[in-house]
């Protein structure tokens, strides 16, 4: 059985939902207290980091492969690059084009929150990524503990 | 307003990542694209070269809040020397990296590191300045690893570690400026220290700042991780590094920040020449030695950007010509020098000095521009090495500095010894057998090597026709730095 014991599963199993509920309102909220799509991201890709240390390698790679990470990851900085251009077209390169209003609304800050989210899914999807390739060398220590224990 | 400025950072940044995902779908395009940016860039900085200068506010916020983009004579002559080595080096590129797997995320690290250099010249912010840096420098750790063979991880640590330490005190420079000063952008804080500051935090300051950007520019205390970085990254990217990170990362932001931003002092002039003429001699007394073609070369880049050192430092206006011009110089024949040993290793698989031979027969196009890139870094006449190092003497001596005069001349001297060395063994002498049926290497490495190789001689013979417009203009602006403040700033 892949992973850690019991405890460890079940512990992650209730927190895993509620650890990827924070990551999304930091992302979200960015604009309006501290935080932002760096730190929504980490705690995202954190929560993916838990899970494989949990479940095993096999079950988090199931979510999100390795291909989907580096396709997240690209998509994230080209959305923020695009919006950067959508501003530029406007008049100025990252100019923030959308109209603000209603202050400390969640759609309040035009274009930053779109930029917050485009950050997150980078950080969450790149920092999976990195976390995943330095587990490739894990594989092959522990296939040669496992010859010699046999 | 002139709206085409951000497109030199946003072109290359976005077709970095763009590059990435096309690939997923459509394999082996990333070379193309990756030319099509650079061609882009070249006719960008060609058709808008001696546009009066301006900035460009970022997200239409005003300067001295907003971040700024400025274009002015010292960005023109480092954007054009950015556009056309990048030219030559990706030409080269195209067949050269097919040897190696995930070409796509070569392309996109190439292009990252082409946008933080044209961030680096063109901005007129301090931390943007830091944060272009830094892309510049993390894709260039990668790109140094990027044969990850034991040699060039090795290469590429020690890159990053040292790396990381200049950068961390370049930060910590800013920061000391901004508690100084309380503003990043470049024109306003020249402003305020021009109204006089604090005297002995800017001195502080300097020293940080000569330990940081010392490093990226590999000055002689500082010079350490060259030898090893240079030489391990594929030939391409040892262009790119010795031709153009050096000195965009390196000289470019001495000579913006001390002499256009903080206002040079004569202490500061002597550290600087002090550190040029130790980088001249001990670089070119380290390279004498080697036998590795590309260990060699790297070597002399350090030796080479101590004449740029020793040219700027001495702050006189001969002098900084002198040195703007071998800054030019240099970034042409050495990116030429690194893309041939690039040559003689693709087609021969070795780089070890003893081991080639009798190689201008075999490879006549390579051969001449490595004959020609060799005889300009030694300084003889009529290439443009020697007109540069001969402007950089002058003005020595001019500035009685006899002594650091002599011993530029014995410097070039020993260049010379070195580089004859090179060209006996690599390219005349006795063909060893196992190299009997070798080819001249694919089309457009020389295409890209020839366009090195005739710059090589137009730049020395046609100064009459270009200095004016590119390098004089340039000169003036770090001579009478008050200009800055009328252009930078609303």
């Amino acid at each position: 059985m892949e992973g850690m014991t019991f405890i460890v599963k079940t512990t992650t199993k209730l927190l895993i939902g509620i650890i990827f509920l924070f990551g999304i309102y930091i992302t979200f909220y960015g604009h309006l207290t501290p935080g932002g799509g760096f730190a929504g991201g980490i705690m995202l890709a954190c929560g993916m980091i838990l899970m494989t240390l949990a479940f095993g390698k096999r079950m988090s790679l199931g979510k999100l492969s390795d291909f989907y990470a580096s396709l997240l990851d690209n998509l994230g900085a080209f959305t923020f690059w695009t919006i950067a251009m959508l501003g530029y077209i406007g008049g100025y390169f990252f100019m923030n084009f959308i109209e603000k209003s209603n202050p400390f609304g969640l759609l309040s800050s035009g274009t930053i929150l779109t930029i917050n989210i485009a950050i997150g899914v980078k950080v969450f999807a790149s920092v999976f990524a990195v976390f995943m390739a330095l587990t490739i060398f894990g594989r092959f220590v522990s296939g040669l503990i496992s010859e010699d224990e046999d | 307003m002139e709206n085409w400025l951000p497109i030199f950072v946003a072109a290359p940044l976005g077709m970095a990542f763009l590059n990435l995902l096309v690939t997923k779908v459509f394999r082996h395009v990333s070379s193309y694209l990756t030319m099509a940016v650079v061609i882009f860039l070249l006719w960008l900085s060609i058709r808008f070269f001696g546009e009066q200068p301006f900035y460009y506010a970022m997200g239409g916020w005003m300067p001295p809040l907003g971040i700024t983009l400025v274009w002015d004579s010292l960005s023109q002559l480092l954007v054009l020397i950015v556009s056309i080595i990048t030219l030559a080096v990706t030409l080269f590129a195209l067949p050269y990296m097919q040897q190696y797997t995930a070409q796509s995320k070569f392309y996109s690290l190439y292009l990252l590191m082409i946008a933080g250099m044209y961030g680096v010249i063109l901005t007129g912010d301090f931390f943007n300045l830091f944060v272009f840096l830094e892309i510049a420098s993390l894709a260039s750790y990668a790109l140094v690893a990027f044969g990850v063979e034991a040699e060039e991880l090795e290469a590429s640590f020690k890159y990053l570690v040292l790396g990381g330490v200049s950068s961390t005190i370049i930060l910590l420079g800013i920061a000391l400026l901004y508690s100084a000063t309380g503003t990043l952008n470049m024109a306003d804080m020249a402003g305020i220290l021009a109204q006089g500051g604090p005297k002995n935090l800017i001195f502080f300051i300097f020293a940080l700042f000569i330990m940081g950007f010392g490093l990226k520019s590999a000055m002689v205390p500082f010079h350490a991780w060259l030898p090893d970085a240079h030489p391990s990254a594929p030939a391409p990217i040892s262009a790119m590094l010795s031709g153009l990170i050096i000195k965009a990362l390196g000289i470019y932001c001495v000579a913006r920040i001390f002499f256009i931003i903080l206002g040079i002092v004569p202490i500061v002039k002597t550290v600087l020449m002090v550190l040029g003429g130790l980088s001249m001699v001990i670089g070119v007394f380290l390279a004498v030695g080697q036998w590795d073609f590309k260990r060699l070369l790297a070597y002399h880049s350090i030796s080479q950007m101590g004449y740029v050192m020793v040219g700027i430092g001495l702050a006189t206006p001969l002098g900084i010509l002198g040195g703007l011009f071998h800054l030019l110089n240099h970034a042409v024949f050495k990116s030429l020098l690194f893309l041939c040993s690039g040559a003689f290793e693709y087609s021969t698989g070795t780089r070890q000095l003893k081991q080639l031979g009798g190689l201008m027969k075999k490879m006549p196009w390579t051969g001449t521009s490595c004959s020609i890139a060799a005889l300009s870094i030694s300084g003889i006449p009529p290439f443009n090495g020697f007109w540069s190092k001969l402007i950089i003497i002058i003005a020595l001596l001019q500035a009685e500095y006899y002594l650091l005069g002599a011993v530029t001349v014995f410097v070039s001297f020993m260049t010379l010894i070195s580089f004859v060395k090179v060209q006996k063994y690599s390219l005349f002498g006795s063909l060893p057998k196992k190299f009997q049926d070798i080819k001249e290497v694919p089309v457009l490495m020389v295409t890209g090597m020839v366009i090195l190789a005739l710059l090589c001689v137009g730049l020395g013979l046609l100064y009459p026709f270009y200095g004016q417009a590119i390098l004089e203009s340039a000169r003036n602006l770090m001579v009478e730095p008050y200009q800055y403040l009328q252009y930078a700033m609303p």
